[in-house]
């Protein structure tokens, strides 16, 4: 069987080549390259090779970096909770109410949306919420208002809005699919032991569907932080988020070392933190698959 | 009927996903030039504004090249990993795996322009091509998803059966699995076509001087008299997104129907 085995991992490998070889090129020799890049020294036009973590330092001790950082990561977290918390109650209906035959044909329909044209979508979003929006126009011509309503405005609500639509697929699908997986003849063994149908949710489906809700929420978290579009579409390019600083320094300033160390502490961040938040749901995620 | 309260969310939910989409149309039908209420009168000028723009048939035509290549190109990567990884157990599959997945959670941004650096500084000319190997990259996990799937529900005693009959490894993978995937691998190319015409990032980064339907709009927002044909523009690009993911869609339930799998929905 030993040779069987020797066979199928020769020929696994064989498989595996070409599309790990095309990952390992077009996207891991990247990666490290950066990582190579905010190590080294920025001279006029070109890269100094010289090991330096004067780079990391003045990230680390920028004010601009630490305001743009805390606010994409500030939005991303709203973002996630807005999108989660909205999800849920259509990712439960979804898996609880819905008739099985129907359910792809849910799961098709709330899918749509994030396939089509995400650009056009933040666009329609600044163009819903602006000051002679959408909102705002329809609601002078019916009389509503006199004065257009600012809170909506090209603000961090208005991006907040924007990415939390984009992002609405993501967070329902990982929870319906928990939510699929719990046993029924648990949720109705918690109501023949005399608990209240509110007391079942709380202590059965709920701690059962949390990793559904933790991958729901780290889908939503990681892409929004590096978020690009819409700060520049709806912030107006005036409340930049990560994406486009580090954007601004690679390109606009060319400064590639400083921008390849903004990417890579940005990166560290999100990852120290999805860590924690995997860590703080550790008991929930221990549960029997 | 079941779940009265929730179904109403639901349905209200399904409106705010749809919402920004539903006010394409109406405004790419509308002859004013702003896109505020109250409405003006019905026009098509917008529709034969697009059809006579030059810059934007070139973008077109970029972005369809584009898209066409990342997909076949995607699709056929996909069909060796989701081969490899559902058939075959073998070394360091978990982080291999990983990996090749890893664009799926990774900011575009991040992947972007770590490829932008290492193509300037191997003193690469940005182009359709750069685009297309960028594009490549990012439909290639959404290809092996889908494609994992497929190979997934495969009965592996008829592939068996195949060897026992005299087949070679090759011609049977080529007579009874190739058939038997092909729905998902039509299911793959769609969607991967779909992500690559719609994707803005990665082309608004590698692409040079030349334009793609997504920066072509990018570059077009801040002229507010160019809007309205912009809205057209949007209203063709949904219809045709639409369409398309229905047919990779339809191909994806054939798929299952045909190997007698259980449809477990969506494509995530």
């Amino acid at each position: 069987m030993a040779a069987g085995n020797r066979s199928q991992a020769a020929q696994g490998l064989t498989l595996i080549a070409p599309p790990l070889a095309y990952a390992v090129l077009i996207l891991a020799a990247p990666l490290l390259t950066i990582l190579a890049y905010s190590f080294f020294k920025d001279g006029y036009l070109t890269v100094i090779r010289e090991f330096t973590l004067e780079n990391y330092r003045a990230v680390w001790s920028d004010p601009i970096f630490h305001k743009i950082m805390l606010r994409s990561l500030g939005v991303a977290a709203l973002v996630t909770l807005v999108t989660v918390v909205l999800a849920f109650p259509v990712a439960y209906f979804l898996s609880f109410a819905v008739d099985p035959r129907r359910k792809s044909m849910w799961l098709f329909l709330i899918t749509i949306p994030f396939w089509t044209s995400y650009l056009i979508r933040v666009f329609l979003w600044k163009v819903i919420l602006g000051y002679n929006g959408v909102i705002n126009s329809g609601l002078k011509s019916l009389g509503i208002i006199e004065q257009p309503l600012t809170f909506i405005l090209y603000n961090v609500n208005s991006m907040v809005i924007t990415l939390a639509h984009a992002y609405a697929p993501f967070a329902i699908l990982p929870i319906f699919i928990a939510l699929e997986k719990i046993d029924r003849s648990l949720l109705e063994a918690g109501r023949d032991l005399g608990e209240s149908r509110a007391m079942t949710f709380w202590r059965v489906t709920l701690p059962l569907a949390m990793p559904g809700v933790v991958a729901a929420a780290l889908i939503v978290f990681i892409p929004t932080i590096g978020d690009y579009v819409t700060p520049a579409l709806i912030g107006g390019g005036k409340i930049p988020m990560i994406a486009n600083m580090i954007q601004s320094q690679m390109l606009d300033q060319d400064n590639r070392p400083m921008g390849s160390a903004l990417a890579v502490t940005a990166m560290l961040i999100v990852a120290v933190l999805s860590l924690i938040f995997v860590a703080m749901n550790r008991r929930f995620l221990k549960v029997r698959q | 009927m079941k779940g009265g309260g929730l179904r109403v969310y639901a349905v209200v939910y399904l409106l705010f996903l749809y919402a920004p989409i539903l006010l394409l149309p109406v405004f790419a039908f509308n002859s004013g030039t702003i896109i505020a209420f109250p409405l003006k009168e019905f026009t098509t000028e917008w529709f034969a504004q697009m059809w006579g723009n030059a810059s934007l048939r070139r973008a077109l035509a970029n972005s369809l090249t584009i898209a066409v290549s990342a997909s076949i190109l995607a699709t056929c990567l996909g069909i060796f990993a989701a081969r490899a990884s559902t058939r075959f157990e073998f070394p360091g599959k978990g982080p291999v795996m990983g990996l090749i997945m890893l664009p799926l959670v990774l900011p575009e941004i991040i992947v972007s322009i770590s490829l932008l650096v290492v193509l300037l500084s191997l003193g690469v000319t940005l182009s359709v091509l750069t685009v297309i190997v960028g594009h490549t990259l990012i439909c290639m996990p959404y290809a092996t998803v889908i494609l994992s799937t497929a190979f997934n529900s495969l009965d592996r005693s008829l592939e068996e059966a195949a060897y026992d009959l005299g087949e070679t490894r090759w011609s049977a993978f080529r007579l009874v699995i190739l058939p038997l995937v092909m729905p998902g691998i039509i299911s793959s190319l769609l969607m991967s076509f779909t992500i690559s015409l719609d994707e803005f990032i990665i082309a608004f980064f590698l692409a040079g001087n030349e334009p793609t339907l997504p920066t072509y709009i990018f570059s077009q927002l801040r002229f507010p008299k160019q809007i309205p044909m912009i809205m057209a523009l949007g209203t063709v690009l949904v219809v045709l997104s639409i369409l398309l993911l229905t047919i990779a869609e339809y191909f994806r339930r054939r798929g299952i129907a045909k190997t007698g799998a259980k449809d477990t929905g969506g494509f995530l």
